[in-house]
C-alpha cells in the first residue's frame, strides 16, 4: 500500500509531505528529488526504484505528485488514485499550479487525510466529499445535526456516491465521448501500430436517485441482443428499432473500465450498463479498441539529402473522414538534424514555421475538411561537423481534434429511470458529443 | 552587434547566461540552449565572416554549453582560427575552448600544433604563455611529442623572458608527468639546475618543482642541484622579512619556495662537502629558532606557512637522520604541537612523531611524550588523530615501555572506533610479541584482546599464540590453566573458543591434577561451547577431543559417546562428519600406544616471522606505516604526489607469501593429515607441507602425507615460489625440485601456473599437469604438447592426451601425460604450451621433469647381500662418484627423506659407519632393468658429502648421480 506521497515543485522543493506507514522515513523525500528531479540524465519511466524503495510519479505542469512504497503494490491501482488525487485536486481550486497548492496546502492535507487510509485509498468521488471537505471554513452552525447525520450515513451507506433529495427543474444530461488515437506508421505508409483509448465522460443534472442504462455499438452486446438471448425490457425495446442496424458496423473493445457506479454484476451477466449516476461531471467508463480504426490524417514524407549540407523535406497530409467534418487544431512538427543552420519552408495552407528552441519545423492549420489534401516542402541547411554520427531522424508528429470517435464507437442509447418522481426518460435533455484527438500520431520518415 | 562593448564585456554571452539561469525547468534550459545552438550554427553558417569579437563570443557561449553538459560537435574550427587572432582576449578563449573540448585525436590537431608552435615563436611573453598553458592543459602525448624538444630550449634560452620561464618550466613538469618516455634528457639539464639561481623567486618556485621531479628519476644528472638548493634555502631563511616583498606571505619569507626546496633536498643524502652542510645545519637550526619566536601576525594563515615549513624541515631531518641535536630539537618542537589546540597540527605532529620514533637519535626523545600521546588517544575527539597516536605508541614502543603501551591499547580498545580496532588488534599482538619477557604476561594480553575484540582479532593472531605456547614449555601450562578460566565465562567469542580448544587439546593434562579442572571438566566445558560455534571451530573442537582420548583414557568413553552421536556421525558437513567417522574409528580400533604415537604432542614449529606483522603490512599503505623509512621516502611524492600514488599502491599490493601458520596437524599421522586440510586452513597445510616433508623424521608418513594433500586444492600462491617470468627459452628453474619429489609446481609466472602431480610404476609412469589460469580471462586457442628432442625420441615414450582448447579464467586445466620410459635417458622431455591470452600469443616451454630415477624401484637387502653386489659392479665404468661441497644444511632426516624421494631402499644398519647412507634399488625401463647401489658419505665438518653410485651401466651411474647430487 501506499506509503507516503510528496508533492515537489520543478526545483524539487517538498510542497506537501505526508507519510502514511512508518516504513517510509524522510530520507525518501530526498531520494526522489536527487535520483528522479535532479538527475542528470531525464527520468522517463514513471516507476522508479531506490533502495528497495518505489516511487510511482506523475507530473502536471510543474509540479510533481510522488507516491511511496516499501511494498509491492499495484502500480496500476497508485497511478490511478494519483490521477483521481490531481482530479479532486483541480476540481477544488483548479489548474495544479505551485501557487495554488500553497495557497491551499491545508486543504489538501485535509483531502489526503480523507481520501487515503493508512495508505489505502477511500472514496474520492469529488461529489461526496464536497459534502464534508469545504473551502468556506465553518460558517457559524450552518450546518444542522440534521445535515451531519445525513452527510455521514451518505458517505458511509451503499450509494456513497449521491446524495438523496437532489432536485432540478430541468433534468439535462450531457455525454462526451473522448477519444485520442495513437498511431506508428512507416514511411511507406504501413501501420506499424496503432490503438484508440477513450473515455466516456457524463455530467448528469437528474433530480432523485435515478437509474441510467447505456449502451453502445459494442461487438458483444450487439451480437447477444441480435440472438434475442436479452430479457430485459430496455433491451427489447430498443431493439425495436435497432434490429434491423445489428447488420451495421459494431466494434470491438478490448478492454474497458467503469466507474464504481456501475453495477459490474449486471454488466457481467447481462453485458448491460446500468448504474445510479454521480451528481455532476464523472467519468463512466474508460476503454481501448486496437481494430477498424479510422485513421483520420495520412502523413506522406518525402526527405531528400543533397550533399553533405542540405536537406529537402516535404510532406504531404491528407485528411481521410467525410467531407461534412472539420477537423480543427491542426499541428504537423517535423524534426530537424541538430546541425541545422537554416531553414525555409513554403506552405499553401496554414502557417509554418522552424522553431529552432525544439529542433522542428512547426505547421499548424486552424481548420481542415475530410477529404483534402495540403503539402508542405522545406530546405533545410545544414552546417558540416566533425561528429561522425548520423541523424537518426526522429518520427514526423501531427496533433488534431475531430468530431467523431476514430473507434467508430456510437452510443445507441441512454435511458433515466425514476419510479419516485414522476419524471420519464422522455422528459430528460440529453446531448451527445464526439471528439477524437490526436495521441501520438507518429509517421517515420 | 553592440559596438559599445566591443573588446570586454560581451553582453550576448551574458544575456545568454542570465537567460539559462532564470529558467524555471530543465526543459526551458534545454530549449533555450537549442536555440542559441541554432542561432549560433545559423552565424557560422552565415556567408559573410564574422568578425573576431563575435567569433569569440559565440565560442564562449559553445563553451558555456558545454560545461553545462551538452554535446558540441561544431565550433571548433572557429576555436582553431581565434588562435591565429592579434588580440589577447580572442586567443585566450581559442586556447580555453581547445584545452577544454579538443580531444587528442581530433583532425584539427595539426592545426592547433602549427598555431601553437607560431605562438611559441613570437617574441610577446603573453602569447608564449597562453601556448605553454595550452600544452600543459592538453598535456597530451601528440603535444608532448610536438613540443617535447620546443619547450626546454625555451626554458633555458637565455632571453626568455621570466614569466614565460615560470610557465615552461611548469608545463615541461606537466608532459614529463604524463609522458615521461618522450621528454629528452639532454644539456639543457645542467642548465635547469642554474635556474636556482635565477633572481626571479618564481622561476625558482616553478623550476624546483620540475628538478624535483626530475631528480627522483634520475638522482645523478641533479645533484649539482643539492647546493644550490641549500644556498637558496639559506638566503631566504635569514633574509628579513621585508627583502623578498610579493614573495612574503603574511610575514613569511617565500614559504611555497622553501617548503619546495625542502622536498628537492629530501630526494638525496645529506651533503658530502662540509661547508654545504654546514649551512644547511644552519638553514635547519634558523628555521627550527623561528618556530619559537612569537607569532608576527594571529593570522591563521601566518601560522599556516610558518608551520608548513617547518614541518617539511623536520621532514629533512628525519630524512637525513644524521644530526643528533637537530633530530631531538624537532622532537622537542613537535612535543609542543601535541597539545596544540588545532587539530591538523596534532595530527601531524603525531605522523611527524611516527618517524622520527624510528631514528636511533631521537627514539628517547619521542618516548618522554608518553603520556601526552597517551592523553591523546584518550581524550582526543578526532578519529583519525587517535589513528595517529595508536601509530606512534607503536612506533615509540621498546623493550622497557612495551607493558605500559600494551596495557593503555587494550584499556583503549574497549572504547575504540570500529574503523581502527582491527589495526590495534594486529597492533597489540605484535608488541605483546616482540617485547614479551614473561610469556605469562603475552598469553595474559592476547586472551585479553580475544575478549575484549574477539571479532577483530583475525586468524594470524590465535595462530601466533598456539605457535608460542607450543614452542615454550614454560609457559604451556599456565597458557592451559589461563584458556581453562577465560573459557569459563557465560559468553565467550569463538576464537577463544578456537585457542581454548587447541591449548586443552595439547596440554590438558597439564592442568588435570587439580580437581576443579578435571578432564571430564574440561571436556564438558568444551563440549558445552561447541554447538554455539561455527563449522572450522568445530573441526578444531574435535581434534581437541581426540587428543582428550589419547591424554585422559578415563574420558575416552564420553567423548565416544559424543563422536557416535547423530549430530555428529550424520553431520551436514561433510567435514565434520569424516572427522566424527574417522576419530570415532580412530579411537575404537587403535591401541594406546599407537593413539599415542599418532596424537603425540606437536613438534615446535619452525621459528619464521610473525604473520601478524605481514598482515598489518598488508592492510596498511606504506603511507600510512612509518616502520621503515628509507621505503617511505622514496615513495612520498615531492609535488603533491599524484602522479607517485598508483606506485604506491601497487606496491601495497604486490602479493606476499603468505605465511605458514599454526594449524593443528596430528604428527605422523598420514591418513589423518589429510583431514585436518580444512578448506579454511588448506592453505597454511600446503605450507606447511613442504616443512613437515623435511622436518619430520616420519619418512613413509611424510612422504604419503605430502601425497595426500591434494597439492591443487585451494590457494595456489601457498608455494613460496616467486619465478621470474622467462617466456623464450626453455624454464627449468624448478626442475631440480622435482628429482626427488612428485609433486608441486613446475612454473608459475603473472598468466600460468602449472603443477604436477605425477605416479611411476616400474618402467610406467602418468603425470598430470594441471595449468591454472591465474587471470580473469580465457586462454583461446590453448595447447600444450610434449617434444622429446634428439636421442630422447627412442627413449622414452611420452604420451599427451588431448585437452580443452580454452581455459576460462581463473580455472584450471588438467592433461594426462602417459610416459614410458624405453631404455635409460639423460634428457628430459619439453613442454611447450601456446595460448592466446588478450589477442597476443604466449609460447611457454618447460622442461618436464621425467627423470630416470622416477622409474626406480626400491630394492631391501641385508648387509650380506649388499657388499656381495657392490664387489660384482666393482668394474671402473660401472663406478661413479663426486665429491662436493654441501649446499643445504647436513640435515640427517632430510638427506634420509631424499634419498627416498629419489627412489631407492634406505638400508639401515648396512655400512658400518652409522652416519654413511646406502640405498639399492633397480631402474625399469621397457628393454632392460638396471640394479643400482648408492652410498652417501657425509663429512659434516668439511661439509662435504662424497657420493658413490654403482650400476650395471655406467651411463646410468653418472646420471644418477649427477641427478642425486645437486639434490644436497
Amino acid at each position: 500500500m501506499i506509503g507516503g506521497l510528496f508533492i515537489y515543485n520543478h526545483k524539487g522543493e517538498v510542497l506537501i509531505s505526508r507519510v502514511y506507514r512508518d516504513d517510509i522515513g524522510r530520507n525518501a523525500v530526498d531520494a526522489f528529488r536527487v535520483n528522479v528531479i535532479h538527475a542528470r540524465q531525464q527520468v522517463r519511466s514513471p516507476v522508479t526504484n531506490i533502495a528497495r524503495t518505489s516511487f510511482f510519479h506523475v507530473k502536471r505542469s510543474n509540479i510533481w505528485l510522488a507516491a511511496v512504497t516499501k511494498q509491492n503494490v499495484n502500480a496500476a491501482m497508485v497511478f490511478e488514485f494519483l490521477y483521481k488525487m490531481c482530479d479532486v485536486m483541480a476540481s477544488y481550486f483548479g489548474k495544479i499550479s505551485e501557487e495554488n497548492i500553497k495557497n491551499n496546502f491545508v486543504l489538501i492535507y485535509e483531502l489526503l487525510d480523507e481520501i487515503l487510509d493508512f495508505g489505502y485509498p477511500q472514496n474520492s468521488e469529488t461529489g461526496s466529499l464536497k459534502t464534508f471537505i469545504t473551502q468556506q471554513g465553518i460558517k457559524g452552525q450552518h450546518q444542522t445535526k440534521e445535515e451531519q447525520s445525513q452527510i455521514t450515513s451518505q458517505v458511509t451507506g451503499q450509494i456513497g456516491w449521491r446524495r438523496e433529495g437532489i432536485k432540478y427543474r430541468r433534468n439535462e444530461l450531457f455525454l462526451d465521448v473522448l477519444e485520442s488515437v495513437n498511431l506508428l506508421m512507416s514511411p511507406q505508409g504501413q501501420v506499424l501500430s496503432a490503438h484508440v483509448s477513450g473515455r466516456v465522460v457524463m455530467k448528469s443534472y437528474l433530480s432523485g436517485m435515478p437509474e441510467c442504462k447505456f449502451g453502445m455499438n459494442d461487438k458483444i452486446i450487439i451480437d447477444k441482443a441480435g440472438k434475442g438471448g436479452v430479457t430485459n425490457e430496455a433491451g427489447k425495446s430498443d431493439l425495436g428499432g435497432g434490429g434491423s442496424t445489428s447488420g451495421k458496423q459494431s466494434i470491438a473493445i478490448d478492454d474497458c473500465t467503469f466507474n464504481q457506479c456501475v453495477r459490474l454484476s449486471k454488466f457481467d451477466s447481462e453485458r448491460s450498463i446500468s448504474f445510479i449516476p454521480p451528481d455532476g461531471e464523472y467519468e463512466l467508463m474508460r476503454y481501448r479498441t486496437t481494430k477498424d480504426i479510422i485513421l483520420p490524417f495520412r502523413v506522406i514524407p518525402l526527405v531528400r539529402e543533397v550533399g553533405r549540407t542540405k536537406l529537402e523535406v516535404k510532406v504531404v497530409i491528407k485528411s481521410n473522414f467525410k467531407p461534412s467534418l472539420l477537423a480543427q487544431k491542426i499541428e504537423v512538427r517535423i524534426p530537424t538534424p541538430l546541425n541545422t543552420s537554416g531553414v525555409q519552408v513554403i506552405c499553401m495552407k496554414g502557417k509554418a514555421k522552424y522553431k529552432a528552441s525544439e529542433n522542428a519545423i512547426v505547421w499548424k492549420i486552424k481548420r481542415m475538411a475530410g477529404m483534402k489534401e495540403s503539402q508542405i516542402s522545406a530546405e533545410i541547411e545544414l552546417l558540416p561537423t566533425n561528429d561522425k554520427k548520423k541523424w537518426a531522424r526522429p518520427p514526423i508528429s501531427m496533433n488534431f481534434e475531430v468530431p467523431f470517435a476514430p473507434s467508430g464507437l456510437k452510443v445507441r442509447y441512454l435511458k433515466v429511470f425514476e419510479s419516485k418522481l414522476n419524471y420519464s426518460d422522455h422528459d430528460v435533455i440529453k446531448w451527445v458529443r464526439y471528439i477524437g484527438r490526436s495521441g501520438i500520431y507518429e509517421t517515420r520518415c | 552587434m553592440p559596438a559599445v562593448s566591443k573588446g570586454d564585456g560581451m553582453r550576448g554571452l551574458a544575456v545568454f547566461i542570465s537567460d539559462i539561469r532564470n529558467c524555471k525547468s530543465k526543459e526551458a534550459e534545454i530549449k533555450r540552449i537549442n536555440k542559441e545552438l541554432a542561432n549560433i550554427r545559423s552565424k557560422f553558417k552565415g556567408d559573410k565572416a564574422l568578425d573576431g569579437y563575435s567569433k569569440k563570443k559565440y565560442v564562449c557561449k559553445l563553451l558555456f554549453i558545454f560545461l553545462l553538459g551538452h554535446d558540441i560537435d561544431f565550433g571548433h574550427m572557429e576555436a582553431v582560427n581565434l588562435l591565429s587572432s592579434n588580440k589577447y582576449t580572442e586567443k585566450q578563449i581559442g586556447y580555453l575552448f581547445i584545452s577544454v573540448l579538443v580531444n587528442s585525436n581530433s583532425d584539427l590537431i595539426s592545426l592547433i600544433n602549427n598555431a601553437i608552435k607560431n605562438d611559441l615563436s613570437s617574441r610577446n611573453p603573453t602569447f608564449m604563455n597562453l601556448a605553454l598553458h595550452c600544452i600543459a592543459n592538453v598535456g597530451s602525448r601528440e603535444m608532448a611529442e610536438a613540443f617535447a624538444a620546443e619547450v626546454p630550449r625555451i626554458l633555458v634560452a637565455g632571453d626568455t623572458m621570466d614569466s614565460v620561464k615560470q610557465s615552461a618550466a611548469l608545463c615541461l613538469l606537466r608532459l614529463n608527468r604524463t609522458s615521461p618516455d618522450l621528454v629528452p634528457m639532454g644539456e639543457w639539464t645542467t642548465r635547469v639546475v642554474h635556474l636556482l639561481n635565477d633572481q626571479h623567486l618564481g622561476v625558482v618556485t616553478a623550476a624546483t618543482s620540475l628538478i624535483t621531479t626530475l631528480a627522483q628519476k634520475s638522482p645523478e644528472d641533479f645533484k649539482t642541484s643539492v647546493s644550490l638548493a641549500v644556498a637558496r634555502l639559506s638566503r631566504i631563511v635569514s633574509s628579513a622579512s621585508t627583502d623578498l616583498q610579493d614573495y612574503t606571505y603574511y610575514f613569511v619569507a617565500a614559504p611555497w619556495l622553501s617548503v619546495k626546496l625542502l622536498r628537492l633536498l629530501q630526494c638525496y643524502p645529506p651533503p658530502e662537502d662540509g661547508a654545504i652542510r654546514g649551512r644547511l645545519t644552519e638553514c635547519l637550526e634558523t628555521i627550527l629558532n623561528k618556530a619559537q619566536e612569537p607569532p608576527k601576525s594571529k593570522k591563521v594563515q601566518h601560522s599556516n606557512a610558518k608551520n608548513a615549513v617547518l614541518f617539511e624541515a623536520i621532514s629533512l631531518i628525519i630524512h637525513h637522520d644524521s644530526e643528533p641535536t637537530l633530530l631531538v630539537r624537532a622532537c622537542n618542537q613537535l612535543g609542543q604541537f601535541l597539545q596544540h589546540r588545532e587539530t591538523n597540527l596534532r595530527y601531524l605532529a603525531l605522523e611527524s612523531m611516527c618517524t622520527l620514533a624510528s631514528s636511533e637519535f631521537s627514539h628517547e626523545a619521542v618516548k618522554t611524550h608518553i603520556e601526552t600521546v597517551i592523553n591523546a588517544l584518550k581524550s582526543e575527539r578526532d578519529v583519525s588523530v587517535r589513528q595517529r597516536a595508536v601509530d606512534l605508541l607503536y612506533a615509540m614502543c621498546d623493550r622497557s615501555n612495551a607493558k605500559q603501551i600494551v596495557a593503555e591499547m587494550l584499556s583503549y580498545l574497549e572504547t575504540a572506533d570500529y574503523s581502527i580496532r582491527e589495526e590495534i588488534v594486529l597492533k597489540v599482538a605484535i608488541l605483546a610479541e616482540k617485547y614479551a619477557v614473561d610469556y605469562t604476561w603475552y598469553v595474559d594480553t592476547i586472551l585479553n584482546l580475544i575478549r575484549f575484540a574477539g571479532d577483530y582479532v583475525s586468524d594470524e593472531v590465535w595462530y601466533r599464540v598456539i605457535q608460542i605456547v607450543i614452542n615454550r614449555d614454560e609457559v604451556q601450562g599456565y597458557a592451559a590453566k589461563t584458556v581453562f578460566e577465560a573459557l569459563q565465562a557465560p559468553a565467550c567469542h569463538e576464537n577463544l573458543v578456537k585457542v581454548g580448544g587447541y591449548i586443552l587439546g595439547e596440554f590438558g593434562n597439564l592442568i588435570a591434577g587439580d580437581s576443579r579442572s578435571s578432564p571430564l571438566i574440561q571436556f564438558d566445558l568444551l563440549h558445552s561451547k561447541f554447538h554455539l560455534c561455527s563449522v572450522p571451530t568445530r573441526a578444531l573442537l574435535l581434534s581437541a577431543y581426540i587428543k582428550f582420548i589419547n591424554l585422559f583414557p578415563e574420558v575416552k568413553g564420553t567423548i565416544q559417546e559424543v563422536l557416535r552421536s547423530d549430530s555428529q556421525l550424520r553431520n551436514a558437513d561433510v567435514e565434520l562428519q569424516q572427522r566424527a567417522v574417522e576419530y570415532l574409528r580412530l579411537s575404537c580400533i587403535a591401541s594406546t600406544d599407537i593413539l599415542a604415537t599418532v596424537l603425540e604432542e606437536m613438534p615446535p614449529f619452525p621459528e619464521r616471522e610473525s604473520s601478524i606483522l605481514a598482515k598489518l603490512k598488508r592492510k596498511k599503505g606504506p603511507g600510512n606505516l612509518h616502520l621503515d623509512l628509507d621505503e617511505n621516502r622514496k615513495e612520498r611524492s615531492v609535488n603533491g604526489g599524484t602522479a607517485d600514488h598508483s606506485s604506491t599502491t601497487s606496491n601495497a599490493k604486490a602479493p606476499m607469501p603468505p605465511q605458514a601458520s599454526a594449524v593443528p596437524v596430528l604428527r605422523s599421522a598420514g591418513p589423518l593429515f589429510q583431514v585436518f586440510a580444512s578448506p579454511t586452513t588448506s592453505t597454511d597445510l600446503l605450507g606447511l607441507g613442504s616443512t613437515i616433508a623435511t622436518q619430520n623424521s616420519a619418512p613413509p608418513a611424510s612422504k604419503g602425507a605430502s601425497l595426500l594433500v591434494d597439492v591443487f586444492s585451494g590457494n595456489t600462491a601457498a608455494f613460496p615460489v616467486e619465478t621470474p617470468v622467462a617466456v623464450g627459452p626453455v624454464a627449468d628453474e624448478n626442475f631440480s625440485r622435482f628429482v626427488c619429489k612428485n609433486n608441486g609446481v613446475l612454473y608459475e609466472n603473472q598468466l600460468l601456473q602449472i603443477g604436477l602431480k605425477s605416479e611411476f610404476r616400474q618402467n610406467l609412469g602418468r603425470m598430470y599437469v594441471f595449468f591454472g589460469n591465474k587471470t580473469s580471462t580465457q586462454f583461446m586457442n590453448f595447447a600444450a604438447s610434449v617434444v622429446c628432442q634428439d636421442a630422447l625420441q627412442a627413449q622414452l615414450n611420452v604420451h599427451a592426451k588431448p585437452a580443452d582448447p580454452t581455459v576460462d579464467g581463473g580455472a584450471q586445466l588438467q592433461q594426462i601425460l602417459n610416459i614410458e620410459c624405453v631404455s635409460d635417458f639423460v634428457d628430459a622431455p619439453v613442454l611447450n604450451i601456446q595460448f592466446r591470452y588478450g589477442g597476443t600469443l604466449q609460447n611457454i616451454a618447460v622442461k618436464l621433469p621425467i627423470t630416470l630415477n622416477k622409474f626406480f624401484q626400491p630394492t631391501e637387502m641385508t648387509s650380506l647381500d649388499f657388499f656381495q653386489r657392490w664387489k660384482q659392479l666393482g668394474a671402473p665404468q660401472q663406478e661413479v662418484q663426486n665429491i662436493f661441497k654441501a649446499r643445504h644444511s647436513m640435515d640427517i632426516e632430510v638427506t634420509k627423506a631424499k634419498i627416498m624421494g629419489f627412489g631407492a631402499a634406505l638400508l639401515d644398519g648396512v655400512d658400518p659407519n652409522p652416519f654413511n647412507f646406502v640405498g639399492a634399488g633397480v631402474i625399469h625401463t621397457k628393454t632392460t632393468q638396471v640394479g643400482c647401489l648408492l652410498r652417501l658419505e657425509p663429512n659434516t665438518q668439511a661439509q662435504m658429502y662424497r657420493l658413490t653410485l654403482r650400476t650395471s651401466r655406467g651411463t646410468v651411474s653418472q646420471r644418477l648421480c649427477d641427478l642425486l647430487s645437486e639434490q644436497f
